[in-house]
């Protein structure tokens, strides 16, 4: 990371946390990092307030992709919600289809075949293991290692066409449909899942030379953006951000859901709570995804039924009640809470996403003192998708 | 669970307990001690994650019942906390001094159902939508079709036909009539 000027007499003076600037003193430069730039994580913008190269104030925007979906749902049928909500986070809607599902199955009480429950888990994995080749991509760009971007997409690229040959679709899959899994896995589908896991591992292999080795990358982000663990619980820190910090907290360890309570598995920490930290945390998670899908492959029921049957959807009523269910996902716990009021259309549904809180308090307060030119890099560090935020 | 209830129902104005899950249960709380029970549960029970905060609006009985989920990470359950406001006068005491957080769920509220949130940084900034004027777009009587008719129109030269008709008319049109 780029040091601090130590001479503070040039700088606003801070009050309670906030620096106190006056924008007609000419003093100090207010530029939008976003919505349209490299360095930002999807379709929001933040509001930059700088004196010489150093951020004194941030201000996060949002809104450029609101599709009002929580409003949309409450008009639409509880089948109807299927097609919608995996659209809510782009680059991992395999989460929302999976705590959707899971909602309305709970409220309904229909219980999920076990075969269902491991392809689910499997699917939630490989969702996973694509999600964090997207962002590694981006980390690596933010400091301008942009062929890695394009090594990580292609491989990222192989996983979306293993999806399509499992779902029939590449980004947007509507697999999980509440009840189960649409279909079973196609035939000779393990032998290619595992030809496509060595092809990651062995870039994998090669990143950690190029990337965690690399002196630029260790001077930049070593040190950049440290999250204290005191600020953890006040900030509602989940995911990486939280694990590289040296707290060890995993929904798939503490409130296990689908199969995890049978796979082998560790909760990985960091201590040093920096960009540097949370790559490497991540990266040791990839790996962790590729051993979980062997595991599953091969553990998993190759017969049984898939789904279960539904009621007529088109008219069907779940019983009045509320839940609330979570799974861990990329970025930390996401959550779907929903209501319903035994009507044809859920009442409520209210999703939690890691990113409401790490795009906006946590970045507010981690860009203050950073350069400019660190602002894309600490950004990626957090991996915020902003459709979460606007739902 | 219920041992924490039954803590809780000595020290406050707490009702409806219910046990969703093994570790996800919901009270409720009138407005007035909410914040006192929510603060307790933060610095003497260890629920000390906010996961979120929202609310629902029961239009039919005039209130808005706001969902504070508070997570306890040392047992692992959920708390639903649950406090009914009036639709007419939709105020409650901000908890942004407890959670960084939750100033910016609160901000959410304001834009999205019209509950204030006095003292709450940052309240009446825009959040998603810009320049809105319209009623809180979240509350029930917001109607979106209607607003979408008002606003938007169709393109010039487009057609479009009601799918029932459609594929009355055209997909299976009945053999008798022709």
């Amino acid at each position: 990371m780029f040091e601090r000027s130590s001479d503070r007499s040039r700088y606003p003076e801070v009050v309670d946390g906030k620096p106190v600037v006056d924008l007609d003193s000419e003093k100090y430069v207010k530029i939008w990092h976003g919505p349209q730039h490299p360095g930002i994580t999807g379709n929001m913008s933040l509001e930059l307030i700088l004196c010489g190269d150093e951020v004194v104030d941030c201000k996060t925007h949002v809104g450029y992709l609101h599709r009002g979906f929580e409003k949309l749902m409450e008009r639409r049928t509880w089948i109807q919600n299927f097609p919608v909500v995996c659209r809510i986070a782009v680059p991992e809607p395999a989460f929302n289809e999976y705590l959707y599902a899971a909602g309305v199955e709970e409220l309904a009480g229909i219980q999920v075949p076990e075969r269902a429950q491991w392809i689910r888990n499997l699917n939630l994995e490989m969702m996973r293991l694509a999600s964090f080749l997207a962002w590694l991509g981006g980390q690596a760009g933010a400091f301008g290692n942009s062929t890695i971007g394009q090594w990580t997409v292609t491989h990222r690229d192989y996983l979306l066409d293993l999806f399509e040959e499992m779902t029939g679709g590449r980004i947007y899959h509507m697999y999980m449909v509440p009840g189960g899994v649409r279909s079973g896995l196609p035939d000779g589908f393990e032998e290619r899942l595992e030809a496509v896991l060595k092809k990651v591992e062995k870039l994998l292999k090669e990143i950690e030379l190029v990337l965690l080795n690399n002196s630029v990358f260790k001077a930049r982000a070593v040190g950049l953006g440290y999250i204290d663990k005191d600020m953890i619980d006040r900030y509602g820190i989940t995911g990486p951000n939280q694990r590289a910090c040296g707290i060890k907290r995993d929904v798939r360890k503490d409130c296990p859901y689908l199969v995890y309570d049978q796979l082998d598995f560790e909760v990985i920490t960091g201590t040093a709570s920096d960009t540097y930290e949370r790559t490497l945390v991540r990266y040791q998670e990839m790996h962790q995804c590729i051993d979980l899908c062997r595991q599953i492959v091969g553990r998993m029921p190759k017969d049984g039924p898939f789904h279960q049957p539904l009621p007529n959807v088109l008219h069907w009523r779940i019983p009045p009640g509320e839940t609330y269910v979570k799974a861990e996902c990329t970025r930390g716990e996401k959550g779907y809470y929903l209501v319903s009021d035994g009507s044809l259309y859920p009442r409520r549904i209210c999703i939690r996403g890691p990113s409401y809180t790490h795009a906006f308090p946590v970045m507010e307060k981690l860009a203050i003192g950073t350069d400019i030119a660190d602002i894309a890099g600490l950004m990626v560090s957090l991996h915020t998708y902003p459709p979460e935020i606007e739902r | 669970m219920k041992e924490l209830f039954e803590r809780l129902q000595a020290l406050f104005a707490v009702t409806d307990f219910h046990q969703q899950r093994a570790d996800l249960g919901f009270l409720s709380i009138p407005k007035d001690h909410a914040e006192m029970l929510i603060r307790h549960l933060r610095d003497h029970e260890g629920f000390t994650h906010l996961v979120f905060f929202t609310a629902v609006d029961y239009i039919e009985d005039g209130v808005f019942r706001l969902v504070y989920m508070l997570h306890n990470y040392g047992t692992k359950d959920t708390l639903g906390v649950h406090v009914d406001i009036s639709r007419e006068n939709a105020t409650m005491t901000s908890i942004h001094e407890l959670w960084e957080q939750a100033g910016l769920y609160q901000r959410e509220l304001k834009e999205m159902f019209g509950i204030d949130f006095p003292g709450s940084p940052r309240l009446d900034e825009d959040f998603l939508l810009e320049g809105w004027d319209e009623i809180p777009p979240m509350r029930r009587e917001f109607d979106t079709r209607a607003y979408a008719e008002a606003t938007f129109f169709p393109r010039e030269g487009r057609t479009k036909s009601d799918p029932r008709t459609h594929m009355r008319e055209q997909l299976y049109p009945d053999p008798d009539q022709e």
